[in-house]
């Protein structure tokens, strides 16, 4: 078992949407490298995905998995289903883990399955365990965020009940974590796509 | 005859020729006809569809017109089952590129690249050259200036700024030098491609499909209601133009007249 991560990955699934905050400081040990960070990769126009763990494997795991489901829109002319890009990220990390050299990356996926007409959120690690549930959180931040959530989340709640949620998490954040990451980047990702969230 | 010189590929015959790649040749001077029209700020892909057989399912059969990345449009003239195996060589070029350095292909780039497949399946031994060739459209990133190359089995490519492939290329290509004019607007254009296309398309607009590009936007399809009108303006203003010709020359050598123009001379641009 690996130590938890000082970065922040949050998710919640709202009512016809799926929200993803993550922290904007990228971490070097205990160094703040950078303060307008994103961990964040978009898939495909409906599908987000969030990552966090060994600097390096995280963004050429998440490039890696964002070129193979571009590949599919090209091949098929139709998007891969967020449940599908689940999977698949599930396959992959599973390979990885038995491999010499395995991924060392924690990921949440939110997505707006267009057919379906639902929003999703996975919640995966890097020993490849994946599973679909409302309100998600990787690193130090499950500590102070999840005994939020199960106290305040609800079913079908809207974009601003959400968004109030995830500054509630934030607040909280702040006020426990030993340092300072730098706020969060808030994303929604809904049947129009994928946007920025301000007022974070 | 050929002797036994087409027997292997990459063997010379005696006079320099490699058979086989100019049989490739053949295989595209059969297939379907496609047009490519650069305009101003818009390129244009033009293809003639195989008529369907009546229990064919239209809505589903693959389409000669490809995407290889959101703003590269490929098609091609020669064996489908050919293209398809290269359009996805092209596919997966242009996301490994995306993967490498960031950034996505340029529209020469992954001309070369398809053109480089196409050059090295002239010289493996096992293999045979594809029998295609292909019209490359689109707008290299942040860069408003339309592209459009070919690329043929022997592995050469070009640019141009119309040009077609396939079926009686030729006779759509002298249309192209005649009516051509730079810095065409959207209309023109597509009515260019289109008007191209006629001249070898009997059965009109049913067996068109038109494909197009604008810079940072997603590729465009015109629809068949679409291509009809464009197809019912143009015979109407052919229709106009003959009845002109009648007009002017007087009732005696009229039939004659019309005889001649019809074909393709009839509709000189500039």
């Amino acid at each position: 078992m690996k130590n938890p991560t000082m970065d922040v990955l949050l998710g919640i699934r709202g009512k016809d949407f799926v929200l993803i905050g993550t922290s904007k400081a990228f971490l070097h040990g205990i160094t703040v490298v950078k303060s307008t960070d994103d961990k964040t990769r978009a898939l495909n126009d409906h599908t987000l995905l969030a990552f966090s763990g060994e600097a390096g494997d995280t963004i050429q795991f998440a490039e890696f998995v964002q070129a193979n489901t571009q590949l599919y829109t090209m091949r098929h002319s139709s998007d891969l289903p967020v449940s599908s890009v689940a999977s698949f990220v599930r396959t992959e990390l599973a390979s990885s883990l038995r491999s010499r050299h395995p991924y060392t990356v924690n990921l949440l996926i939110g997505g707006y399955d267009t057919k379906k007409e639902q929003p999703e959120l996975y919640w995966l690690d890097y020993l490849a365990s994946s599973t679909e549930i409302p309100y998600a959180a990787h690193g130090y931040a499950q500590y102070y965020c999840l005994s939020i959530l199960d106290a305040h989340y609800r079913k079908n709640m809207g974009v601003e009940e959400v968004a109030g949620l995830m500054r509630d998490c934030h607040e909280e954040l702040k006020r426990r974590m030993p340092i300072d990451f730098k706020g969060l980047l808030v994303k929604i990702v809904d049947k129009d796509g994928i946007r920025e969230l301000e007022g974070f | 005859m050929a002797g036994s010189y087409d027997r292997a590929l990459s063997v010379f015959s005696p006079d320099g020729h490699v058979f086989q790649v100019e049989y490739a040749l053949e295989a595209v001077k059969r297939g379907t006809c496609a047009v490519g029209v650069k305009g101003k700020s818009i390129a244009v892909l033009g293809c003639e569809k195989r008529s369907a057989v009546k229990l064919q399912d239209t809505r589903i059969t693959p389409s000669k017109i490809g995407l290889v990345d959101q703003h590269v449009c490929l098609a091609f003239a020669g064996l489908n089952a050919d293209a398809r195996i290269l359009i996805d060589k092209a596919r997966v070029e242009a996301q490994s590129h995306r993967l490498t350095v960031e950034d996505p292909v340029t529209i020469e780039y992954i001309t070369k690249y398809v053109a480089g497949v196409q050059q090295k399946y002239t010289q493996s031994g096992g293999v045979r050259p594809f029998g295609i060739s292909t019209l490359i459209i689109g707008f290299d990133p942040k860069d408003e200036t339309p592209r459009l190359y070919q690329t043929e089995p022997s592995g050469i490519y070009s640019a141009w700024k119309a040009n077609a492939i396939g079926r009686s290329s030729k006779t759509v290509r002298e249309f192209l030098e005649r009516n051509f004019k730079e810095d065409m607007d959207r209309e023109e254009t597509i009515k260019l491609t289109v008007k191209s296309l006629l001249e070898v398309v009997q059965t009109g607009a049913k067996n068109i499909e038109i494909a197009i590009m604008a810079p940072g936007k997603k590729i465009e399809y015109l629809e068949a209601e679409k291509i009809e009108s464009y197809v019912k303006d143009i015979e109407a203003e052919k229709a106009a133009e003959a009845a002109k010709k009648k007009g002017g020359r007087g009732g005696a050598s009229a039939s004659a007249a019309t005889g001649t123009s019809a074909p393709s001379g009839g509709v000189t641009g500039s």
